[in-house]
């Protein structure tokens, strides 16, 4: 039994006027303690969309089905009633852009406080002993716990929303782009401190982002997603060495590289709408090596080695059989 | 002044800056006024050189604060230089009023970081490519301009043209819209082009597309491409030499290969040493840096690095290095007194905290 | 919650509305719509509307409601009905005239001060400042009692004190719109200031302005009928106003006669309240602010697993 269990997850949204968008399609996915899980796609992919599912932050547009087992229990059955229980308790997150975060008029110190208060995890005197830890296990000297968020840089501001999801020691962490908008030299600092933490306290990270090479040194694993559906999914080193699907291959190929010579590549066209339905795969018509049935049949995801799953008809095993 | 190549020293440079200074007046709080405290100046850019070529790209590359942006704004005289020249095409433009500034426009455009930004949501295709024609009279007729337009939606990869021509920004991707904003600023054909991080807004997938755009555009039309980035790994890929920035001063700069295979200068290392690598099985080791940059506003003497220098010794403190040549690598041009001595050692890796 | 707003920002047509979806989504703007048509519709053909002449008397002082004449008779005989009709025709061009005045100087002003900012900026706020602080009607008074009574008066009166509100409501406005990059990027390909304001601003601004002008609308008429209540306008004219003050001044409140009273109320009450729906709804559709729902997460809907699927791992 893995510590987090997704299975077949969908989300659609309601649109403005009328229709209904398949944000997430069919997502499985399984999570273990000190694991480091990378969820990689770009923009529209579905990824931001799969964490606030499983931390059961959708806006009322949404539709959910799937199952999400915490420690093997069904989460998501009861809706709201079953996640609350759980959330920041057992999962928490680190937001996008800590900016916005924080409320400006509250203390770093006491908007920490606050959700252990609201779990019962700890109060008064010892919830602000646990706050001075927090900060110092995420690199901020304790006294700035009297401090404002407007007074905390960009890196800071990220380390202070580290700690505050790590208040109620949760066993599963969520990070959203935690380093996108920061410097080269602060994000390294942010993520080999995530990296770190997650290890000694033996967390599930499940690391959203869109940087590739972010994920290939902070992840064991990664799941790639493409219009709303995993691609690929596999350990770090057997996705950039061993990819099975021309998506993922092609997504290394067009991240430029300090070390690679190679010629930095681009993906032709865009990805497909989601409030239409699709025939076929979606990849199939960006995909250089497409052939008759990728447009015709959509791929089942299949398993090739250990913890490996690619969607992709290239693997199928009648194909390998004709070749 | 060195020049960043050795190929094109025939003709002039494009672009001459020389001696660059941008100070930004620092807000004085109102008793400070009545103590009549002296006006505070921050230092965003503080004496910078360089040339550019036409057909060439040079990437700006430097952590926020760095005075990057800055050295943009003033080369397009959108904030006011404190001093030093900068001449386009030999002519002397640091002082021109706005009035006379305005034909030079057509001369240097710039793309911006976020096209859903830079275009007017409530114009069509069409409208966006047109509007700098309406404004510098370029093109006699309605046809004529429409042919241009087609034109330049073709050159920049949005085919068939007629289909993006009626569309409104929001009806395109990220991609579509910067190439979108790329034929704007083309249209007027310019010899330089200013680019603040044209592709960080972007996904992964069409970045290489845009920046390969920009890459052909500028050797098909000899013009010269200033990038203003903080990715090395694209700056690497992309441009033909990089200066690296650090508080309102260059440091090191030369071809892009030479400098990030052989970094001299110690801020450029840890620069280096902090980029991700792709491959999983390269696990880099980042050399941090500790603490911050100084304010911009209480320059130390000597070097500007020295506070968060591995190598520090007390003689950088007291000298302000210039850009000297390194020995051995054409064009490449580093400011550290202990650039050679220090070339083999190692960075101390410092545990970020 | 940023995959949403992004998916939902590539589907909707951002910073345009269309009528046809504002009525879908907003009743009561639609109910606004079609009130404040009605009444202008009735402005337009009071002509052939009236049952009887306005300005003649047709039966006795404060007769009762009947048959002939459903809203009675006022103090002078005259009929309710004809007067209402004619009465709304000169209220409306009143209001609306001195809501275009408002609108020119407003929008100008505004829009000059938060584009431009600076010594500009600050010389026009304090200048509007200085309007906002002036009480309306006492300074209304003063000058229709100065000029004279007279509807250009009103006009004019209504227009020089309504316009603040408008103008600081778009600079506000302009100033944002000022910084986004793309009129940075309109500048620096050499637009003219002119270009800017006509071609990137005024064409963002223009829907906040529409729904700031229906609202405008709806304060100058109700504006119109206070200052004819007082006595200030052209006693000669019928409005809504004066009706109400012939008729207090008339005793029809002690004579019982009702029906002199409450049609012209409630005339003026419809205006008013037809112009803020529909002005509300405009203001709303058009502000992505005000529209904006995310705080209503975790009221998502949960649907069975689908059947079918097998997790293959």
């Amino acid at each position: 039994m893995s510590l987090l269990e997704v299975v077949d997850l969908n989300v659609w949204f309601d649109l403005p006027g009328s229709g209904r968008l398949h944000a997430v399609q069919g997502v499985d996915l399984a999570v273990e303690r000190g694991e480091r899980l990378g969820l990689v796609g770009e923009s529209g992919c579905g990824k931001t969309t799969v964490m606030m599912a499983l931390m059961g932050l959708l806006p009322s547009s949404a539709t959910v089905s799937g199952e999400i087992r915490l420690e093997g229990e069904d989460i998501l059955a009861g809706g709201e009633d079953t996640i609350r229980p759980h959330r920041w308790v057992d999962m928490a997150m680190v937001f996008q852009g800590a900016m916005n975060a924080f409320n400006p008029v509250q203390t770093i110190g006491r908007q920490i406080v606050e959700p252990m208060e609201l779990h019962g995890v700890a109060s008064g005197q010892a919830a602000r002993r646990r706050t001075s830890e927090l900060l110092e296990m995420v690199g901020i000297p304790a006294s700035a716990a009297k401090r404002y968020p407007h007074e905390f840089s960009g890196g800071m501001r990220q380390r202070a929303a580290l700690a505050m999801a790590l208040a109620c020691d949760p066993k599963v962490l969520f990070a959203d782009e935690p380093t996108t908008a920061l410097d080269v030299m602060v994000q390294a600092q942010i993520l080999m401190r995530l990296v770190e933490l997650a290890d000694e306290l033996d967390l599930a990270l499940v690391l959203v982002t869109h940087d590739l090479p972010v994920v290939a040194q902070a992840c064991d694993r990664a799941m790639v997603m493409y219009a709303g559906r995993v691609a690929e999914q596999a350990d770090m080193d057997v996705l950039f060495h061993d990819p099975r699907h021309p998506y993922t291959e092609l997504l290394f190929a067009a991240t430029p590289d300090l070390y690679g010579e190679d010629h930095v590549v681009s993906i032709p066209g865009n990805p497909p709408r989601l409030d239409q339905k699709l025939v076929g795969c979606p990849f199939a018509p960006r995909c250089p090596k497409a052939m008759d049935v990728c447009r015709r049949e959509e791929p089942l995801p299949l398993a090739i080695g250990t913890g490996h799953v690619a969607a992709c008809h290239l693997n199928s095993p009648a194909r390998e059989a004709t070749a | 002044m060195t020049t960043l190549s050795n190929d094109a020293q025939l003709e002039p440079p494009l672009l001459e800056v020389l001696d660059l200074v941008t100070y930004y007046p620092v807000r004085r709080s109102f008793i400070d006024s009545l103590q009549r405290r002296p006006r505070q100046w921050a230092h965003a850019v503080d004496g910078i050189s360089f040339d550019l070529y036409g057909g060439r790209m040079l990437a700006l590359v430097g952590e926020s604060g760095c005075g990057k942006t800055t050295t943009a704004q003033s080369l397009l005289r959108m904030v006011e230089p404190t001093s030093g020249t900068i001449r386009l095409e030999g002519r002397d433009i640091t002082h021109l009023r706005q009035r006379e500034l305005r034909p030079l426009r057509r001369t240097m455009q710039m793309v911006y970081q976020d096209p859903y930004e830079s275009l007017d949501p409530r114009f069509r295709g069409r409208q966006t490519v047109e509007e700098p024609m309406l404004v510098h009279g370029i093109g006699s007729g309605r046809a004529e301009r429409r042919a241009l337009v087609d034109e330049l939606l073709e050159r920049v990869g949005l085919t068939p043209p007629h289909l993006y021509a009626d569309r409104y920004p929001h009806e395109m991707s990220g991609g579509q819209r910067q190439r979108l904003a790329i034929a704007a600023s083309l249209v007027l054909n310019p010899r330089l082009l200013v680019t603040d991080e044209p592709v960080s807004m972007l996904d992964v997938s069409v970045r290489a597309g845009v920046l390969e755009l920009l890459d052909s555009l500028r050797r098909e039309f000899t013009m010269g491409v200033l990038m203003i980035t903080h990715d090395l790994s694209t700056a690497s890929h992309f441009a033909d030499d990089i200066a690296v920035m650090y508080l309102g001063r260059i440091v090191e700069r030369g071809p892009a290969k030479e400098v990030v295979r052989h970094p001299r200068h110690p801020y450029t290392r840890a620069l280096l040493s902090v980029v991700p690598a792709r491959d999983p099985r390269r696990r880099t080791t980042p050399h941090i840096l500790q603490g911050e940059a100084p304010d911009p506003v209480a320059v130390p003497t000597g070097c500007r690095f020295a506070s968060r220098c591995p190598f520090v010794i007390d003689a950088c403190r007291e000298h302000d290095p210039v850009l000297d040549p390194v020995s051995g690598a054409a064009g490449h041009e580093v400011a550290c007194i202990r650039a050679d001595e220090i070339e083999s050692a190692a960075l101390p890796e410092v545990v970020g905290k | 919650m940023t995959t949403i707003e992004l998916e939902a920002r590539e589907s909707a047509p951002r910073g345009r509305w269309r009528f046809g979806q504002l009525v879908k989504e907003r009743p009561a703007a639609t109910v606004g719509a079609v009130l404040l048509a009605l009444f202008i519709l009735m402005a337009i053909f009071a002509q052939w509307l009236m049952p009887y002449d306005p300005y003649h008397q047709v039966g006795p002082v404060f007769g009762t409601p009947s048959l002939a004449h459903p809203l009675g008779l006022d103090d002078g005989g005259y009929d309710v009905v004809s007067l209402i009709i004619q009465g709304g025709r000169i209220s409306m061009v009143v209001g609306f005239a001195a809501t275009l005045v408002a609108t020119v100087l407003g929008g100008g002003i505004g829009i000059l001060s938060g584009y431009f900012g600076g010594a500009t900026d600050t010389a026009l706020m304090r200048m509007t400042d200085y309007f906002l602080v002036i009480p309306d009607i006492p300074l209304m008074i003063i000058i229709a009692a100065v000029w004279g009574p007279s509807l250009s008066h009103i006009i004019l009166v209504i227009g020089l004190l309504l316009w603040t509100s408008t103008a600081r409501i778009i600079r506000s406005q302009v100033k944002s719109v000022r910084e986004r990059v793309y009129v940075r990027r309109a500048r620096s390909v050499g637009a003219s200031h002119a270009r800017v304001i006509f071609r990137h601003i005024l064409p963002q601004v223009a829907p906040l302005l529409v729904a700031n002008t229906v609202l405008t609308i709806a304060v100058a008429i109700f504006d119109e009928t206070a200052l004819a209540f007082l006595g200030l306008s052209d006693p000669t004219a019928i409005t809504w106003g004066t009706m109400i003050e012939h008729a207090f001044e008339r005793t029809a409140i002690s004579a019982g006669a009702w029906w002199a009273v409450v049609p012209p109320g409630v005339a003026v009450s419809l205006v008013i309240m037809a112009c803020s729906l529909l002005g509300q709804a405009i203001e709303d559709a058009t502000n992505p602010r005000l529209r904006v729902a995310h705080l209503s997460i975790r009221g998502f809907r949960i649907l069975p697993r689908l059947p079918g699927k097998v997790a293959d791992r």
